[in-house]
């Protein structure tokens, strides 16, 4: 009964999608201004019925109704609860339900933030993401439908891939489709302003947060998924270059572009057409991530069951919503203005240099994404992309961009000159070249990339605080808290986003450089020295979870007879899906990881085991965390509060 | 359709508790030369491994990537270059089984397109900034 | 209107062609670049004898097919009735257990019918190897010079076997 409920919703939802898209773009072309209000509440009811259909989906997780195929397939019973209720995005069906859903969660906060924007401009943007929904819902209704029934049902369900049993895998996908289906607002935005004609300083006002929002959470949802990746598959790996990791990381690199290019058309109205390009862009990544995921055109770790029909959909979606988009975009963009001038030498330009290297290495990405497609399409053989590629391709084109990040907030708006740069730099640059020569120094070893990478964070560090001070010394009296007070978040935002980008790639740099592997086998009893460190095993037990059984190992680490940390690594059998999965126990702390992992229990006797140490990789996600921070503060900057604004 | 989806669902569950398609023994023959096993190390994070394709042959557990590793050891210990074992398993398997595209006609674009591309996006923003400049020049004298 | 601004479009139809291509392409599937070039040589034991092998160079001058199959591989399981139909049209069929227990091997054989003339054991997987198997069953066609002509990944299917394998042999024997 339920199931159907849920079904029915929507069935009606659709319905009132179409509504909510159809009226208030009638209401524009007939300039009839009473069909626009019809936007938001049917904007309202559409999300409603949308997160309705959701919920009854995840009852039926909740009380073990194996009568829905989808729950059968995704669930068992003797899964703990929490892993139950987000086992509903574990699989193609309800992921897809939970993009609506946050897609109507994105909606509702439109219809109860943006509440002062003009009727006309915030009726068609409801409206554009009435359209995006109608497509998606059709999508599940026609391809994927969630609540199909079976009889008779199951005792029992199929349970949930072992490998998204973890609380990672709880938030990671909320975090990252908020971000994803986020971009959609910047698009609608985007679309509205081409369909009104008002790409404007204040169309720029009016995105800015909502992008800021979105591209937030990514960053956040893309660092769970990393920091996941890293304790639960048992490599230590923290960034594959996998395809559909490439997926949600080409959105966030043209969203940290579309940020950029913002703040120009924010300030000088210039530049326009480029940032609603960005706009479209970073949202149609988004989507081509959805069809690269689901279609199964490439291998990935992460893909979905593979059938035609749905990457058929998708494809033919994203022709309707990108290629809508960007006939938009020929017909109207060529008519905006100029906007202000700027020098050649400028903080704008800086920027926009900045957009082209984003610009670029997202292309790199797409492109080492897509080659295997394209060759074999092209019936040129096939081959492999992998990280020795991006590692290679993509650091090679982010350098001299994070170079201009640390010049890019010293230089003056409107003018600067490189002269005056350099003078205000040459101590950034002389320290950051100290530090870059003085930590490998300590650590043992140098190469050139520990080098680059160590130069490039600590160049970005101290053009933060070189920021700092010179926006401290251009006030002329007050107290340093006074003077403190009237940085605002929004700078504030960006020098922390900064600090944070430094942060992770000391990270990088650090374990890149010095991580060390160490296979060996141990018997029970034994004790080893490894990098320092002395392991102790004191053998194995045995361990029963609530649907797993488990040998655990356990692992005396000290330091010169000092305990260090107790580790547990674990082999798991989960006997529903017959799958046995390693699971890493580690011992964090800020400067080093110590990563160990049970191999197997050997013929002869004892276990192989795998130990890691990895220097300051928690700095990796502490840097995404800092960045994340950042766009949190930029965000709730009074600027952006509507109110006075519009 | 529908009546039969709890036979299919039984089914897997049936062939789910077995592990079919994998033989049933292999085993890594660790070297006792560590310059081996670093050797090994680096080079099979560079391929990949063709039964479960996402992993590298230095992290997948499937007996199809032990005996390859097995192989590459042979090969070392035989005093191969790292190339020439690269070469014995593209020779084999084909330029998929490495993640380091080989650099050549078809590869071409993918190596030094974004690169192209990043030269080609800085000159044009110059000649843009430059124009827009001068427009805007004229206007104001205009104005 | 201005060419720039219709550069984005012209793009993005680009790359909707190739992905529309790519829907209808299998991305895990890995041609062989064996294909066109001599069948590995190798000299094997005879399933079930060992006493006697079976020896590449044997085969100068026919052509024949290769299959490589296990006990312990459910696809060669779906595949064999189609192997022991295929006796019918007195194709020379040789088999190749690759990574086989040998009691195994001989109890499908005798379970399910055995459609090979000789099957020979690659008890440790190293023939594999060098004929570039990922995943049972894999079929080669070999022709009289010892090239290999083509390689079936996966299953032979009815299909297969009506639209390329029967027709190339018979191109082949020609």
């Amino acid at each position: 009964m339920m199931p159907d409920i849920g079904h029915y919703a929507l069935i009606l939802a659709l319905v009132v999608a179409v509504m909510q898209g159809v009226l208030p773009l009638a209401g524009l072309s007939k300039n009839n201004e009473k069909l626009f209000a019809f936007a938001t509440p049917m904007a309202r009811i559409q999300s409603l019925l949308v997160i309705l259909s959701f919920l009854i989906l995840d009852y039926a997780f909740y009380a073990n109704d194996f009568s829905v195929y989808y729950v059968a397939t995704t669930s068992n019973s003797n899964l703990p609860l929490m892993f139950r209720l987000a086992a509903i995005w574990g699989g193609h069906e309800g992921s897809m339900l939970f993009w609506v859903a946050i897609l109507a969660v994105w909606t509702l906060a439109v219809t109860f933030f943006a509440k002062d924007l003009p009727l006309r401009f915030r009726s068609s943007l409801l409206a554009v993401m009435g359209l995006i929904s109608v497509g998606f819902i059709m999508f599940i209704l026609f391809t994927s439908n969630p609540f199909e029934r079976i009889f008779p049902a199951p005792f029992d369900g199929r349970d949930l891939n072992p490998l998204l049993q973890d609380p990672g895998m709880v938030f990671h996908p909320p975090l990252l489709y908020m971000g994803y289906v986020g971009f959609s607002v910047a698009f609608a935005f985007a679309i509205a302003a081409l369909l009104d004609g008002r790409l404007d300083v204040t169309w720029a006002r009016w995105t800015r947060p909502w992008t800021t929002a979105a591209w937030v959470f990514l960053t956040l949802g893309i660092a769970l998924g990393s920091r996941w990746a890293y304790y639960e598959l048992g490599w230590g790996g923290w960034w594959f270059w996998d395809a559909v990791e490439n997926a949600s990381f080409m959105p966030w690199l043209i969203g940290t572009a579309l940020i950029h290019s913002l703040a120009v058309t924010e300030k000088r109205n210039a530049f326009k057409a480029w940032t609603v390009l960005l706009s479209i862009c970073a949202f149609s990544l988004s989507l081509l991530g959805t069809f690269l995921v689901r279609s199964g055109v490439l291998t990935s770790v992460h893909a979905f069951a593979t059938d035609p029909s749905r990457g058929l959909f998708i494809l033919l979606f994203l022709v309707v919503v990108i290629g809508g988009a960007l006939i938009l975009f020929a017909l109207r963009a060529p008519s905006v203005g100029l906007g202000e001038k700027f020098d050649l030498v400028s903080r704008e330009s800086l920027l926009l240099t900045n957009n082209v290297v984003l610009f670029t290495a997202t292309g790199s990405v797409l492109l080492g994404t897509l080659y295997p497609l394209l060759i074999d399409a092209l019936n040129m053989g096939k081959i492999s992309v992998g990280p020795p590629y991006f590692d290679t391709v993509f650091v090679a084109i982010m350098v001299p961009g994070i170079f201009l990040m640390g010049v890019g907030p010293i230089a003056n708006w409107k003018k600067a000159s490189v002269p005056d740069l350099a003078s205000k730099l040459k101590w950034a640059l002389a320290i950051s070249v100290v530090s870059a020569l003085l930590v490998p120094n300590i650590m043992g070893r140098l190469s050139p990339m520990i080098f680059v990478g160590l130069l490039m964070a600590f160049w970005v560090m101290s053009s933060v605080f070189t920021s700092i001070k010179m926006r401290l010394n251009s006030i002329p009296s007050g107290s340093l808290k006074q003077k403190f007070k009237t940085f605002g978040r929004a700078y504030n935002g960006m020098l922390l986003a900064h600090f944070g980008l430094a942060v992770f790639i000391i990270g990088v740099t650090m374990v890149k450089g010095y991580e060390r592997e160490h296979d060996i086998t141990m018997q029970s009893g034994e004790t080893k020295v490894i990098n320092g460190y002395d392991f102790k095993f004191d053998g194995i037990l045995p361990i029963r979870g609530p649907n797993y059984i488990a040998k655990q190992g356990q692992f005396h680490v000290s330091k010169e007879g000092k305990p260090v940390a107790l580790l547990t690594p674990e082999k798991r059998l989960y006997p529903v899906q017959g799958a046995v999965m390693t699971e890493a126990s580690i011992s964090i702390n800020p400067v080093r990881d110590i990563y160990i992992s049970l191999g197997e229990e050997l013929e002869e006797g004892g276990w192989s085991i795998r130990v890691y140490f990895k220097p300051f990789v928690q700095w990796i996600w502490l840097g995404c965390v800092l960045m994340g921070l950042g766009g949190i503060l930029t965000m709730t900057d009074k600027r952006y509060r509507l109110k006075n604004s519009a | 359709m529908i009546a039969l989806r709890p036979i299919l669902i039984t089914v897997a569950l049936f062939l789910s508790t077995l592990s079919f398609n994998m033989p049933a023994f292999a085993v890594d023959q660790v070297s006792e030369s560590p310059a081996v096993e670093a050797r090994l190390k680096k080079l099979s994070i560079e391929l990949r491994c063709l039964v479960c394709q996402n992993s590298t042959l230095a992290d997948s557990d499937a007996p199809l990537a032990q005996d390859l590793r097995n192989e590459i050891r042979k090969l070392i210990e035989a005093g191969k270059t790292d190339e020439e074992v690269v070469a014995y398993l593209v020779a084999r398997y084909g330029d998929f089984v490495t993640f380091r595209p080989p650099v050549n006609a078809t590869t071409a674009l993918l190596w030094f397109g974004p690169f192209l591309m990043l030269i080609i996006g800085l000159i044009t923003l110059m000649i843009v900034l430059k124009k827009r400049a001068k427009l805007l020049a004229s206007d104001e004298t205009l104005s | 209107m201005k060419l720039k601004f219709i550069l984005p479009l012209v793009l993005f139809f680009i790359l909707v062609g190739f992905l529309g291509k790519g829907l209808f392409l299998d991305p895990r599937e890995v041609p062989s670049p064996l294909i066109g070039k001599p069948a590995p040589a190798f000299e094997a034991p005879v399933l079930g004898d060992p006493s006697k092998t079976f020896s590449t160079a044997d085969m100068k001058g026919q052509v024949w097919l290769l299959n490589t199959w296990a006990s312990w591989c459910a696809a060669c399981r779906d595949e064999h009735p189609l192997l022991v139909e295929m006796l019918a049209h007195d194709i020379p069929l040789y088999g190749l257990a690759y990574k086989d227990v040998e009691a195994d091997a001989l109890k499908v054989l005798d379970e399910m019918g055995n459609p090979y003339i000789i099957t020979a054991n690659d008890a440790d997987g190293t023939i594999g190897i060098d004929y570039g198997v990922y995943g049972v069953p894999e079929t080669y066609i070999i022709d009289k010079a010892g090239i290999i002509r083509y390689k079936q990944i996966g299953p032979i299917t009815p299909e297969s076997l009506r639209d390329k394998i029967l027709p190339l042999l018979k191109e082949l024997d020609a």
